[in-house]
């Protein structure tokens, strides 16, 4: 690659933000220097984390909020996360077909992303696209992801702000619990709410949040809205923009980041570490002389993984 | 597994009939790729927009409305101008044979016609992608 992608990318060039994702992404061998050169311009952009069941309207609302805040004379990044088949490893990633209208702003930048199987490190690649938009300067950057399954969960809690979005006719009360929506959830936003059993779902969430036990400061807003009429679009920014103000001033959002930044230095150690050991297997062929020897019965995983741990970390 | 190729399915141009541009998604996933799908009436400005900020391997255009001698050879040059000169741009639809001569020559890698088998288009990409 010709082009210096970290110098590009913070000069604003469109096409190098979009090959330092995909480094990250592909875990080129670059992408960690990338990385390490991005680190120190990272900071300063608000993220919102957007998840809810498929069909929830996340795509529709990402557009109109992200218009909302570009009214305001802020600049978009939005990171859109869909599934990748278990089966054949592609997939359709089409929550672009929703934001049409903010392709040719020059405000925004939209990346869709597949899963990629759960082994793939998704929330750690997440975070540092993140912050390669956070890098190019991007204000609010948005997160969009199912809300299904524990590296969703993982993925939005790298968000500053976690918005869940539910609608009626999906299930009893006894779903939220379930799901675990409700610890996850800083603002609510229940979508068409012109559908019936709008206000059903309003009201089992409040009190399915007021029964929640934990000792909360926040107590998350519930808004109803019709995304594609643009309808209480206004009242949800302002619910987003309430919740970081309070975690900002009471201290959870520095708690937040550090949490976020421990995280991230064990998650690229253990990746790291994983990745030297198991390429250093391979290569060696130690790992299928170990394999023979558990078939034989004459050890097991359990003392391999002792013996290789004693080798390569001493 | 290999890093996944990603294809951007677009459809230029004011014709709203996507079931051929939908079947060839289709098609492309199952066979491991990761596609795009940005949905009816494109602009050709939207498809490399697009295609630049999802740093896309393919894009394949469909067209069944006629335009493609306009709108194809503006998608390549905008997307050549943005410094994409990698990219493996197709096409595909209601598209006569004395017109592809012109759109290979425009740029356009290849064309496919009604009757295609996907497992061509699959072929196509896996053997021409960069």
């Amino acid at each position: 690659m010709a082009m210096d992608i970290v110098e590009e990318l913070l000069k604003g060039n469109v096409l190098a933000l979009s090959r330092a994702i995909t480094a990250i992404e592909n875990e080129y061998d670059n992408a960690s220097e990338i990385m390490a050169k991005l680190y120190p311009h990272t900071g300063h952009a608000f993220v919102l984390g957007i998840t809810g069941p498929p069909g929830a309207g996340k795509s529709t609302l990402t557009d109109k909020l992200a218009k909302a805040y570009r009214a305001q004379g802020k600049t978009v990044g939005i990171i859109a996360i869909d599934p990748t088949s278990p089966f054949t490893g592609g997939a359709i990633l089409g929550d672009r077909i929703r934001m049409n209208s903010l392709t040719l702003d020059d405000g925004v930048f939209i990346r869709s992303m597949g899963t990629r199987g759960s082994l793939g490190g998704l929330s750690h690649k997440t975070a540092d696209a993140v912050k390669a938009m956070d890098a190019f300067g991007k204000d609010v950057i948005f997160v969009e992801t199912v809300g299904v399954g524990q590296s969703e969960v993982d993925i939005v809690k790298a968000a500053d702000t976690t918005m869940v979005v539910l609608i009626p006719g999906m299930g009893d009360d006894i779903q939220a619990i379930k799901a675990g929506i409700l610890e996850i959830g800083d603002v609510f936003t229940i979508n068409k709410a012109d559908h019936e059993g709008a206000d059903k779902l309003v009201r089992e969430m409040n009190m399915m949040l007021d029964l929640n036990g934990m000792m909360m400061d926040w107590r998350p807003p519930i808004q109803k809205v019709i995304a594609n009429q643009g309808e209480g679009i206004k009242e949800t920014i302002e619910n987003v923009t309430n919740h970081f103000k309070h975690i900002e001033a009471n201290g959870v959002l520095a708690e937040r980041r550090t949490k976020r930044t421990r995280n991230e230095i064990l998650d690229v150690l253990n990746t790291s570490i994983g990745k030297h050991i198991t390429k250093n297997l391979v290569a060696t062929g130690d790992l299928d002389k170990y394999v023979e020897q558990i078939k034989n019965h004459e050890t097991d995983p359990y003392t391999v993984v002792a013996s290789v741990m004693k080798k390569m970390l001493k | 597994m290999d890093k996944p190729i990603r294809v951007l399915v677009a459809k230029p141009g004011l014709d709203g009939h996507d079931r051929g541009a939908k079947v060839v998604a289709h098609a492309l996933r199952d066979a491991g790729f990761e596609v795009i799908y940005t949905g009816l009436r494109q602009t050709p400005e939207q498809i490399a927009k697009a295609a630049l900020q999802e740093d896309v391997n393919v894009i394949a255009m469909s067209i069944l409305s006629g335009a493609h001698p306009h709108l194809f050879p503006k998608v390549v040059n905008l997307v050549r101008a943005q410094g994409q000169e990698d990219v493996l741009i197709i096409g595909g639809g209601v598209i006569p044979d004395s017109d592809i001569p012109a759109l290979k020559e425009a740029g356009i890698a290849e064309v496919f016609t009604p009757g295609t088998d996907t497992s061509d288009i699959v072929k196509f990409i896996n053997e021409n992608v960069k």
